[in-house]
């Protein structure tokens, strides 16, 4: 029987402060030292579409990161999950890297550390939210991107996934090479068992300097500055409506303006 | 001098305090209401790894320690004691017996499942005409043309009538020399003529754990399923149980944790004279005791399975730590519905569920009273 080509696959991790304790400002910035961190949520569907990938296709899925050296925890986490290597770019001028600096830095250990046939990334991390890392990093990697998948099927070369938009899903195929950036809930990311987490503990990571990716620290400049902090707006109550007989009329002409239905 | 766990105990408690947020907590209430062990929760602690914690991997097992299984035992007494104590009941009651006392072949044979978590067994030793006094024991077994031929009954024995149940370990009388009797441990597989597993026990708490009568009549099964050497069946046992001791109280420190973990909650919503409740200080008080009480039963538990790690004596520690925090755990169950008020008297507050669940704690594995006696003994003193 022909075996199928091996995927290739880098899957993007971050390492942030846990987003079930209450977050803390330091300046106009989340106060990472010394809080508790945890392998971003919202990457562990990343490293689940990998891995089943993997399962499906063969081949290998490594891990990129970039963070200060405790960062190797959300490392350790992936390759618990099951992940087979890792690599952890970690420089004293990277200190409040901006998206745009993480997408230049990241794009240049891919490089490094590939080829790949895909490249998967969160829509946006826990933290910041600013959702552009994805699209950025697919710019200076010269992939098409394909982005806030809700499901994906690989195949031979290439890629076939359902696109969210706000009413529905495109369904959307691209050859590889090619970057996909994942929502929460285009699969159910596995527990780490022990086995899983006594494996990681012997499984390769490399850790990058910027001068082992040949960028300097003008390279990773940081042009992006906050201006302002504000309180999010309180929520709402919500709208009660009294069922005189029309409730589910009421019911259906909310959810279409919600765009549910 | 070092309290820290190993940085893979912390990341593996981590994945089952999330999974059991995830699988459990959302369902627990209801599966107390039905009463049956869910299957589907057992399959998904299986996929865990979490009942090969302490076997080699040889076995089918997840190569790690003891101290990660009362971990993973703790996060999931928290919030779900029946299924806390049917994980503990399988590794330390169901598969430990094969695992310290089996031959090569019966490891072999009877382990690798009961690791991977597809198979469940008990372990027969209460019976109902005693349980702490194992001379009282009155099932009986006589060797026949190669097989143990048993008659008899057992109570209250934990995962022996699940869809899964493999086997169940037994003792039985062989033989009775002069009033000594002679107790030796025999695999009796599930489904065995003359085997009976009788329905579910109404219990107080611990409602969706599996537990039964068992009748033995004329039970034949071969000789190669004794377990260990003849007339040590007693003796082995006891082993056993000052392993499970541990097990048990780190099963109720995470009853006890649950307690003050949703009375800290509560005290913070709930409002009285135009205060949160946790303002006063009589609630305060109360909570603080709560989790100075869950903290110190922990580093109990934690010391006596550092000792069994290291191979030391630790039968005294293991009995205090049992003896503690299942006491605790049923003041700290007790102070949480306090602090409830009415509330915690309704079962949609998981406090109410685990004040029920509590005072088995002080029962099963051995009572308070015989933990008392094991600590006297341990400490020379002579029985009347």
């Amino acid at each position: 029987m022909e075996r199928k080509k091996a995927l290739n696959i880098a899957v993007c991790v971050k390492h942030i402060p846990d987003p079930n304790l209450p977050g803390e400002l330091d300046g106009q910035r989340l106060k990472r030292a010394g809080v508790q961190g945890v392998l971003d949520p919202g990457d562990e569907f990343g490293v689940e579409a990998g891995l089943q990938l993997k399962e499906a296709h063969g081949g290998e899925v490594t891990l990129i990161s970039m963070g200060p050296a405790v960062a190797l925890e959300a490392v350790r986490r992936g390759l618990s999950m099951g992940a087979d290597k890792g690599v952890l770019v970690s420089d004293d001028a990277l200190a409040g890297a901006d998206a745009l600096t993480t997408a230049r830095v990241l794009a240049a250990a891919i490089a490094k550390a590939g080829p790949f046939d895909l490249v998967i990334a969160g829509v946006e991390s826990t933290d910041g939210y600013t959702g552009t890392m994805p699209s950025s990093l697919a710019e200076f990697l010269g992939l098409p991107q394909l982005t806030f998948v809700k499901s994906l099927e690989g195949a031979e070369g290439s890629i076939r996934v359902n696109r969210q938009t706000v009413e529905g899903y495109h369904v959307v195929e691209s050859p590889l090479p090619a970057l996909i950036s994942v929502t929460a809930g285009v699969n159910e990311p596995r527990y780490a068992s022990f086995k899983g987490i006594m494996a990681a503990k012997k499984k390769p990571v490399e850790q990058w300097s910027l001068a082992d990716l040949e960028l300097s620290s003008d390279d990773v400049t940081v042009n992006q500055s906050v201006t302002n902090i504000g309180k999010a707006e309180e929520r709402q109550a919500g709208e009660v409506v009294e069922d005189d007989g029309s409730g589910a009329a009421r019911i259906a002409d909310f959810l279409k303006e919600a765009k549910v239905i | 001098m070092d309290f820290d766990l190993a940085p893979e105990q912390r990341e593996f408690t981590r994945t089952v305090e999330a999974f059991v947020d995830d699988v459990i907590r959302p369902h627990a209430e209801r599966w107390d209401e039905e009463a049956e062990l869910p299957m589907d929760a057992v399959k998904q602690m299986a996929e865990l790894g979490l009942f090969g914690l302490p076997f080699p991997e040889e076995y089918g097992g997840m190569g790690g320690d003891f101290l990660t299984l009362c971990l993973a035992i703790e996060a999931i007494a928290r919030v779900d004691s029946s299924l806390a104590i049917t994980l503990e009941a399988a590794v330390g009651l169901g598969a430990m017996p094969i695992w310290h006392f089996g031959t090569e072949e019966q490891k072999q044979r009877w382990l690798p499942q009961l690791a991977r978590g597809e198979k469940l067994a008990g372990f027969g030793l209460t019976e109902p005409g005693g349980g702490s006094d194992a001379g009282a024991t009155r099932t009986t077994a006589k060797l026949v043309a190669g097989e143990w031929v048993i008659n008899g009954s057992k109570s209250f024995i934990t995962n022996s009538g699940t869809s899964v149940t493999e086997f169940v370990t037994i003792t039985a009388v062989t033989d009775d020399n002069n009033g000594k009797k002679e107790i030796t441990a025999i695999i009796v597989p599930n489904g065995t003529e003359g085997f009976e597993v009788g329905k579910p026990y109404r219990k107080m708490g611990w409602h969706h754990s599996d537990t039964h009568e068992l009748s033995f009549n004329d039970v034949r099964v071969p000789e190669a399923n004794q377990l260990g050497l003849r007339g040590e069946g007693f003796k082995n046992f006891l082993k056993i149980l000052d392993d499970g001791r541990i097990a048990i109280a780190a099963l109720a420190v995470g009853l006890a944790q649950g307690c003050v973990d949703e009375s800290i909650g509560y005290a913070r919503e709930r409002t009285a004279f135009g205060h949160a409740i946790g303002d006063f200080q009589a609630i305060q008080f109360k909570i603080a005791d709560m989790a100075m009480k869950t903290e110190l039963a922990r580093t109990a538990y934690h010391k006596a399975a550092w000792l069994k790690e290291l191979g030391r004596p630790y039968k005294m520690e293991a009995a205090m730590a049992k003896l503690y925090a299942s006491e605790i755990a049923v003041d700290v169950a007790r102070d949480a519905v306090q602090i409830h008020g009415g509330y915690g008297y309704i079962e949609e507050f998981p406090v109410c569920r685990h004040f029920r669940d509590s005072k088995i704690l002080e029962i099963g594995e051995g009572t308070s009273e015989v933990m008392r006696i094991l600590i006297a003994r341990e400490l020379g003193l002579a029985q009347a």
